[in-house]
C-alpha cells in the first residue's frame, strides 16, 4: 500500500515536514531520501534497528544535527543554516534525550527556569510558577530544590520531560527515553509521555517500547540502513507488516 | 514504499562536503571568524617561519668549519654541533673509550623501550631480573676495571649517559620505595600512617633543588668521620628520595582505584596482608599507574637537568661548557637548540608513548 | 530465640594467643617502625654534631643578626650590605613571592586562551597552540631559563643604544625600563577607575533585578566599559590633564627615573609563565572537553545561544574539574622560582644559598629556604581543598 506522501509541495500548516532529506558523514550516506510529515497533534513513533539513522533524523528536527540535501520544515519555518531561525524553532521543539542530559550543577528547580527565564524572558516568579505546576504534572514537586545528582534515573528523566514542557513547546520530539532506565523505572516515564500524548501535544519518538507505541502512536515509521521502508498506523504495522525487513525487525524484538 | 526515481542522483554527497574543499571549508574558513583567525595565523607564519628557514637552513654553515667562517655567515652555525658534539653527548668521558658509554645507552634505551612493549608484560618478574642484568652491565661499561677495561671514575662520567644514569636509577630505586610508601600512607596503623604523610608532604612541598642541596651539603656531614660520599651518589640519593614520594602518591590513587571488593576476596581466600597485596592487589594496581608513572619518568628525566647547579656535568652542563670555549662563545644559540632537541625527542615520544598507553588501558576496561 | 541475662558472660569471643593478636603484632610492628626511624635519625644527628664541632661551626639560629655584607640586586624594601642577615633573606622572600605572583596571573591568562585556542574548530589554530604546548611541555624549564636569559643578555643592545619602542619604554640587556606617573594629579585617574568600578557593580545588580521582575534582558558588559571609559576621561580631566611622565633616560652609566624590570627577572618570569602556561592549557582543554557533549546538546535544544551555554552550563562545569589541576600547577610554579639561582635573581633560595656559603651555616640556612617553601605550598593546599569542598556537586 502506497503512503500518503506523493505530494512534494510541503504543507506548512504541518508540526513538521522533511522532504527530500538527505545526510552524509564524509562519505558514508546516513539519510537517504527522508519524507515525512508530521500533522498537528500527531504522535508518530518511530523504530528500526541501531544503525538505521533514527536518532540522526530526528536531531535534524532542531539542528542538533544538519541536512546537506533536501529541505524540513518546522511550523512552516525553514530549517537552514541562519542562526535566528534555528534559536526560534528551538523554542517551540523541546527534546528529551536518552541520558537525560540534566544540569548537574543546578538544582531542579533552576534547571527548569533557566530556558524560560533567558530564552522566552519570563519574569522568575511566573518562571517558578510554570515549573512547579510541570513538576506536579510529572508527580515529583517535593525535588525541586534536590540536586540530579540526588534522583533515580527515572526521576531525572521525569524532571528532563518537565523541562522542556516549561518553554512551552509545540512539538516534543523523545530520542530513546527508556533506554538508559532500569526496568522498574520506565513504567513511570512512559505514564508521562502517555499523559501528554492525551492532552494532544504533537510528538516524534524513537523507541523501543512497543506497548507504547500501539497506545499512543498515531503513525509507526520503520526505518533501515538510511531509509525509511515502511509507514502506517499502529494496527496494520503490527498486524500486516509489508516489508521483509519490517517483519524480521518485528520478529526480533517482539519476540520476548 | 517510495519509488526511487533518480537514485544516481543521490549516491554521493554535495561536492563541497568531501575532499579538500571540504576540509577547508569546514576547518579553516566555516564562518567569518574563523575565517579571520586563519588569515591571521597565516599571516604570523609567513613572518616567522620564512626567517627561521633561512637562519637555519639557508645562510647556516655545516661541516667542518672554523669559527671565522661561522662568524661571517649570517645563518646558524652547525659547525659547533659538528666540532664539539662528542664532548657535549659524554662530557670529560676518555675520548677513546666513549664506545663504552655508547654501549651503554643503548643498553638505557633497550630497556626502556622493551619494557614499554605490551606483548612482552606477560613476562612479569623475568622483567626485573634482565633489568638487574642489564644494570649490572650499565655499571661495569662505565666504570671499567674488570674485564680489561680501564676504570674511569664517576667523577669523569658526563653528558647523555650521566642524565640517563640518573633517571633510570632514580626511578628504577624510588619505585620500591614509593609502593612502600603508598602502602604505609594506607595503612590503618596510626604511627606507620603518620610516618609515611609526613614524608611524602615534606618532599613535596619543597622545591627539588633543596632536596639536591641537602644532599650535596648535608649528606657528608650525616656520616661518621673518615666515610666519604661521592657527588653522583649524593645527588642520586636526591633524586631517589625526591622520587619515591611523587611515586608514592601516584601509586596510591592506584591502590584507590581497585575495587573494595577486590581487597575483600584476597582476605576471604585466606592470604595474609602481604600475600594480597603481591599477588592481587598490586599487579592490578600498578597496571592504572603506568600512564601516570610513565609521565612522572619523563618529569624526572627533565629535572635530571637541576643536577647543573650543584656542578654535575649532565646533557644541560656539557652544552653550557661546550660554547664558553673563547672561540665558539656567540653560538650558544645553537648549543641550546641541540640540547633541546635531545630532550624534546625523548620527552615528545615517550610522551605520546604514555598517551597511546592509557587509550590501550581504557579499552580492557569497558564494563 | 531469648537470650538469659545470667549467661551473657558465655557470650564474649574468646581471646587469642597475645603474639597472634592482630592489634597487639599492630602495636608491636609500630613500635618496631618508630624505634627505627628514631635510631636512625639519632644516628644522623650524632654524626652530624660530631663533624660540625670538628669544624668548628656553631648550630644555631643566632647567625641571623649578623651582618650580611653582600649587595643585592633588586628588592621590594630598603636594604643595604650593613643589614643583618634576616632583613636579606626577608628580601628574597619578598622577591620570590613577586615573582611568583606575577607569574601565576600571566600563567593562568596566556594557559587559558592557548587552552581554548587548542579547542578551536580552526585546524591552523589548533595546530598552531598544539605546537607551543608540545614544545614547551618537553624541554627541562632550567634549559628554557638559561635560553631566555642567554637571549636577553646576549642579543639584546646594551643599555646605551636601547630599543626604545615608544613612549619611553626601553629594552636593552639588562632588562626593560618604563615611565612611570610622576604628579599626585595622576590619582584623579584613579578615582575615576574606582568610580566606574562601583557603577558598574551597581549597574550589573540593577540588570539583574529587572530581570527577575520582567524578564527583559538587559546588557551589562556595552555600557560598562562605555562608563570606564568615561569615568577615566573624566578623572584624568579633573586632575589637571597631566600628561607628564618620569620617563627612564639613560645618563652616564644607567637608566635613571622611571621604573626598572631586571633582566634576571625578565627572563625569569618569562621562562616560568611561558612553561606553567604550556601545563595550564592542557588542563583547560579537558576541562571543557570533560562537560559531555549532552549538556551543550540539551542546553541548545531549550533554545540557549552560545553564550548563555558557555556562561550558565559549559564554563561553571568545567571550573570544577579545571581548577584543582590549576592549584597544583601554581604550587609548581612557585616552586620552580627557586630555580632563579641558576641565573642570578635574587630569590629567597640564591640569598640563602649566599648566606650559607658566607656564614657556614648550611643546616639551618636549608631549614630555612624548606620551612618557607612548606609553608607556602601547606597554604595552597589547604585553600585548595577547602574551594574543593565548597564547589562540590551535591550527589547521594
Amino acid at each position: 500500500m502506497a503512503n500518503a506522501q506523493e505530494a512534494d509541495a510541503p504543507n506548512l500548516g504541518h508540526a513538521v515536514e522533511l522532504r527530500h532529506l538527505h545526510k552524509w558523514y564524509g562519505e558514508f550516506h546516513v539519510l537517504k531520501d527522508i519524507n515525512l510529515t508530521v500533522r498537528q497533534g500527531e504522535k508518530v513513533v518511530v523504530c528500526g534497528p541501531s544503525g538505521s539513522g533514527k536518532s540522526t533524523m530526528i536531531r535534524c528536527i532542531n539542528r542538533l544535527e544538519e541536512h546537506q540535501r533536501g529541505h524540513l520544515f518546522v511550523e512552516g519555518l525553514e530549517l537552514t543554516n541562519d542562526l535566528k531561525q534555528i534559536e526560534a524553532i528551538r523554542k517551540e521543539v523541546g527534546m528529551v534525550f536518552q541520558h537525560f542530559n540534566l544540569f548537574p550543577h543546578l538544582s531542579v528547580l533552576e534547571n527548569l527556569i533557566l530556558g524560560p527565564t533567558w530564552v522566552r524572558k519570563i519574569p522568575r516568579k511566573e518562571a517558578i510558577e510554570t515549573a512547579m505546576m510541570y513538576l506536579e504534572r510529572v508527580k515529583i514537586p517535593e525535588q525541586a530544590d534536590k540536586f540530579p545528582g540526588q534522583l533515580s534515573g527515572g526521576q531525572q528523566q521525569r524532571v528532563a520531560i518537565a523541562r522542556s514542557l516549561c518553554m512551552k513547546p509545540k512539538i516534543m520530539l523523545f530520542d530513546e527515553p527508556t533506554s538508559a532506565l532500569d526496568p522498574e523505572m520506565i513504567k513511570e516515564v512512559l505514564d508521562v509521555m502517555i499523559e501528554l500524548a492525551d492532552e494532544g501535544m504533537t510528538m516524534v519518538c524513537v523507541t523501543h517500547e512497543m506497548g507504547f507505541a500501539r497506545t499512543v502512536g498515531d503513525m509507526m515509521v520503520f526505518m533501515d540502513q538510511g531509509e525509511i521502508v515502511e509507514m502506517e498506523a499502529p494496527e496494520e504495522f503490527f498486524a500486516n507488516p509489508k516489508n521483509e525487513r519490517t517483519q524480521l525487525f518485528l520478529s526480533q524484538i517482539l519476540s520476548h | 514504499m517510495t519509488d526511487t526515481t533518480n537514485k544516481e542522483d543521490w549516491v554521493s554527497p554535495p561536492k563541497t562536503e568531501v575532499g579538500v574543499i571540504g576540509w577547508m571549508r569546514k576547518n579553516l574558513f566555516s564562518n567569518w571568524f574563523n575565517s579571520v583567525l586563519t588569515l591571521i595565523a597565516l599571516y604570523l607564519i609567513l613572518t616567522t617561519v620564512p626567517g627561521i628557514i633561512e637562519w637555519a637552513l639557508i645562510n647556516s654553515v655545516w661541516g667542518d668549519k672554523s669559527p671565522e667562517v661561522c662568524r661571517e655567515a649570517q645563518g646558524a652555525c652547525w659547525s659547533f654541533i659538528y666540532e664539539k658534539y662528542r664532548f657535549i653527548l659524554f662530557g670529560v668521558y676518555p675520548y677513546d673509550e666513549h664506545w663504552r658509554p655508547l654501549c651503554a645507552m643503548i643498553i638505557f634505551l633497550t630497556l626502556i623501550f622493551g619494557s614499554c612493549i605490551k606483548p612482552l608484560w606477560k613476562l612479569g618478574w623475568w622483567i626485573a631480573v634482565t633489568w638487574a642484568v642489564g644494570l649490572v652491565m650499565v655499571g661495569v661499561l662505565m666504570w671499567g676495571g674488570i674485564f680489561g677495561l680501564t676504570y674511569v671514575n664517576q667523577s669523569q662520567w658526563g653528558g647523555l649517559p650521566l642524565t640517563l644514569f640518573l633517571a633510570t636509577f632514580g626511578t628504577v630505586f624510588a619505585f620500591p620505595l614509593g609502593i612502600f610508601l603508598a602502602l604505609g600512607r594506607r595503612s590503618r596503623m596510626p604511627a606507620i600512617r603518620s610516618l609515611s604523610i609526613t614524608y611524602i608532604e615534606l618532599i613535596r612541598g619543597v622545591p627539588l633543588i633543596s632536596i639536591l642541596f641537602m644532599a650535596s651539603v648535608m649528606f657528608p656531614l650525616f656520616l661518621p668521620e673518615g666515610v666519604s660520599i661521592d657527588k653522583l651518589l649524593r645527588a642520586q640519593v636526591g633524586i631517589i628520595l625526591f622520587g619515591a614520594a611523587y611515586g608514592a602518591e601516584i601509586i596510591r590513587a592506584g591502590l584507590q582505584a581497585i575495587p573494595r571488593g577486590q581487597y575483600e576476596a584476597a582476605d576471604a581466600m585466606g592470604l595474609s596482608y602481604w600475600q594480597s597485596m603481591g599477588k592481587i592487589i598490586l599487579p592490578q594496581a600498578l597496571r592504572i599507574t603506568i600512564p601516570p608513572m610513565v609521565n612522572g619518568f619523563i618529569g624526572g628525566f627533565k629535572d635530571t637537568s637541576l643536577v647543573v647547579i650543584i656542578g654535575l656535568f649532565d646533557l644541560l652542563m656539557t652544552s653550557r661548557v661546550a660554547f664558553q670555549d673563547i672561540n665558539w662563545r656567540p653560538f650558544f644559540v645553537e648549543g641550546y637548540l641541540f640540547c633541546a632537541a635531545i630532550y624534546f625527542c625523548f620527552c615528545f615520544f615517550m610522551s605520546r608513548y604514555s598517551q597511546w598507553l592509557e587509550k590501550d588501558l581504557a579499552k580492557g576496561q569497558n564494563h | 530465640m531469648t537470650i538469659q541475662t545470667g549467661e551473657s558472660e558465655g557470650l564474649q569471643p574468646a581471646k587469642a594467643v597475645f603474639y597472634n593478636d592482630p592489634k597487639v603484632r599492630a602495636v608491636f610492628w609500630q613500635i618496631v617502625a618508630v624505634l627505627g626511624v628514631v635510631g636512625v635519625f639519632w644516628f644522623l644527628i650524632h654524626n652530624t654534631m660530631a663533624n660540625l664541632d670538628r669544624q668548628n661551626i656553631a648550630s644555631g639560629f643566632s647567625f641571623l643578626n649578623l651582618e650580611a655584607g653582600f649587595a643585592i640586586g633588586e628588592g621590594m624594601i630598603p636594604y643595604t650590605a650593613a643589614d643583618p642577615y634576616w632583613h636579606a633573606i626577608i628580601v628574597g622572600l619578598l622577591n620570590t613571592i613577586k615573582v611568583a605572583v606575577v607569574g601565576i596571573v600571566f600563567a593562568t591568562i596566556i594557559g587559558s586562551v592557548v587552552g581554548i585556542m587548542r579547542l578551536s574548530p580552526n585546524w591552523l589554530v589548533a595546530r598552531l597552540a598544539t605546537v607551543y604546548i608540545e614544545t614547551l611541555r618537553n624541554v627541562p624549564l632550567l634549559l628554557q631559563l638559561f635560553f631566555w636569559y642567554a637571549m636577553i643578555v646576549e642579543v639584546l643592545p646594551r643599555a646605551k643604544e636601547a630599543y626604545g619602542p615608544f613612549l619611553g619604554v626601553y629594552l636593552s640587556n639588562r632588562g626593560f625600563n618604563l615611565p612611570l606617573p610622576d604628579t599626585w594629579s595622576y590619582l584623579g585617574l584613579g578615582a575615576g577607575i574606582l568610580i566606574a568600578l562601583v557603577t558598574v557593580i551597581w549597574l550589573y545588580r540593577r540588570n539583574k533585578k529587572i530581570h527577575d521582575e520582567t524578564g527583559e534582558i538587559k546588557n551589562t558588559l556595552g555600557p560598562g566599559m562605555l562608563i570606564f571609559a568615561v569615568a577615566m576621561l573624566l578623572g584624568w580631566l579633573a586632575g589637571g590633564a597631566p600628561t607628564t611622565l618620569d620617563s627612564p633616560e639613560f645618563k652616564g652609566f644607567s637608566f635613571k627615573g622611571g621604573a626598572e624590570v631586571t633582566a634576571e627577572f625578565l627572563a625569569l618570569w618569562l621562562g616560568l609563565t611561558l612553561y606553567t602556561a604550556s601545563f595550564i592549557a592542557e588542563i583547560v582543554r579537558s576541562g571543557i572537553l570533560a562537560v559531555s557533549k549532552g549538556q551543550w546538546e540539551a542546553a541548545g535544544s531549550l533554545g540557549l545561544s552560545r553564550t548563555q551555554i558557555l556562561r550558565f552550563i559549559v564554563l561553571p562545569q568545567s571550573l570544577r574539574v579545571i581548577i584543582p589541576p590549576t592549584t597544583s600547577q601554581y604550587l609548581n610554579l612557585t616552586k620552580n622560582s627557586s630555580l632563579a639561582v641558576a641565573i642570578g635573581y635574587p630569590d629567597i633560595v640564591g640569598i640563602t644559598n649566599t648566606t650559607i656559603n658566607q656564614s657556614g651555616q648550611a643546616i639551618e640556612g636549608i631549614a630555612i629556604i624548606m620551612a618557607v617553601y612548606l609553608s607556602l605550598s601547606l597554604s595552597i593546599s589547604l585553600f585548595m581543598n577547602w574551594y574543593n569542598n565548597k564547589i562540590a556537586l551535591v550527589e547521594r
